[in-house]
Order: C-alpha cells, then structure tokens, then sequence
C-alpha cells in the first residue's frame, strides 16, 4: 500500500519532470553500480531530475509499490515507468532510448 | 534447487505462443537468464513484457528459490532483426 501523499507526490514529479531517476545517492555521486548506470546512460539525452531513495526510506518502499516493481533505480520517461538499469541499457544498446526520450 | 525445463514450461504456458530459452548462469539451479520471444509482447513496453515473464512466477521469486532471472524479452519482429 502506499498513502496518498506521496502517491501524489510522485505523480507530480513524474509528470513535471521529462526524466525522473528514483536512484542511490544523486547523479553527482551515485552510491550504487545499478544507479549510476542509469544516471551515465540517461544523462547525455537531457535533464535529469533525480530522487535519492537513501535518504528517503518512505520514497525507497513507496515507488516500488507505485510502480510494482521490486528494484532501484527506477527510470521514468515522460511520465512512463521505463524500468531499472537493465532496462535502460538493453534499450540504449537497441537504440530506443533516445527515441523514448524525444518522444 | 530449480528444474530449468519447469520453468520453461511455467513461461510457455502462461504466454502462448512463447518461445523461451533458458540457461543456467551459476550451476546452481537458482539463477536463470532467459530470452523470451513472443507475439504477446506486441505494443507493450519492456518493463510490461518482463512483469508477464514474472508474474507466473511469483511464488518461487519470493520464497528466494528463484534467486535472480536476467531477462531479454522480444517480439518476434524485434527477434528476426537481432538474429539476422
């Protein structure tokens, strides 16, 4: 379950934001492998708003239940949950990504 | 300890159509990685394809026997242009 708050709260990040990573630590200094893949492949095709889940244990547990997925990073696209870095890599290596990012 | 052909067969039956490739990554019948072909897929995005890959197993992901899959998902369209 996940309370309204911050059910709202993500909805507005997410739809304000054209690139939202949920991640560890922050794109300067991400404090996981996983994370900073994400933030190294996203970060040449536009501005990132980033959200460090570390320092948020509510917003670590509350996206996975939003989004139903089990992992960090969560990667969100122009209001879309894309994925985790996997994700994010096998897209960049079919070249969807940037495509996913233009729109 | 896992039997890949289960598994395989657990996936085939919830997407039909499927084709799947299971391989052992560890010896140690606890971690997979899977590339699943589908005409299921279709018009779904990646984050989709995968969660119908998991969701028919759910039960052995949370009792941790199934401790990771590694998943590449396709739809068959997607699967000609990569074999070739």
């Amino acid at each position: 379950m996940i309370d309204d708050t911050l059910k709202a709260r993500f909805d507005k990040e997410i739809s304000e934001n054209p690139i939202v990573i949920y991640m560890k630590g922050s794109a300067l200094f991400p404090q996981c492998g996983f994370s900073a893949k994400a933030v190294s492949l996203l970060q040449p095709l536009g501005k990132l708003y980033t959200v460090n889940v570390l320092a948020e244990p509510a917003v670590r547990d509350g996206i996975k239940a939003y989004s139903n997925w089990p992992t960090i990073p969560q990667v969100y696209i122009r209001g879309k949950f894309v994925g985790g870095s996997d994700i994010v890599a096998e897209l960049a290596e079919r070249g969807e990504l940037e495509a996913l990012v233009k729109g | 300890m896992l039997n890949p052909d289960v598994l395989k067969a657990r996936i085939e039956a919830a997407l039909p159509g499927a084709e799947v490739e299971l391989r052992d990554t560890t010896g140690t019948g606890d971690h997979f990685e899977a590339r699943v072909v589908s005409p299921t897929f279709d018009g779904l995005s990646m984050v989709q394809q995968h969660q119908q890959v998991y969701g028919p197993l759910q039960d052995v992901l949370q009792t941790g026997e199934l401790h990771a899959l590694a998943l590449k998902t396709y739809t068959p369209e997607q699967w000609s242009k990569v074999k070739r």
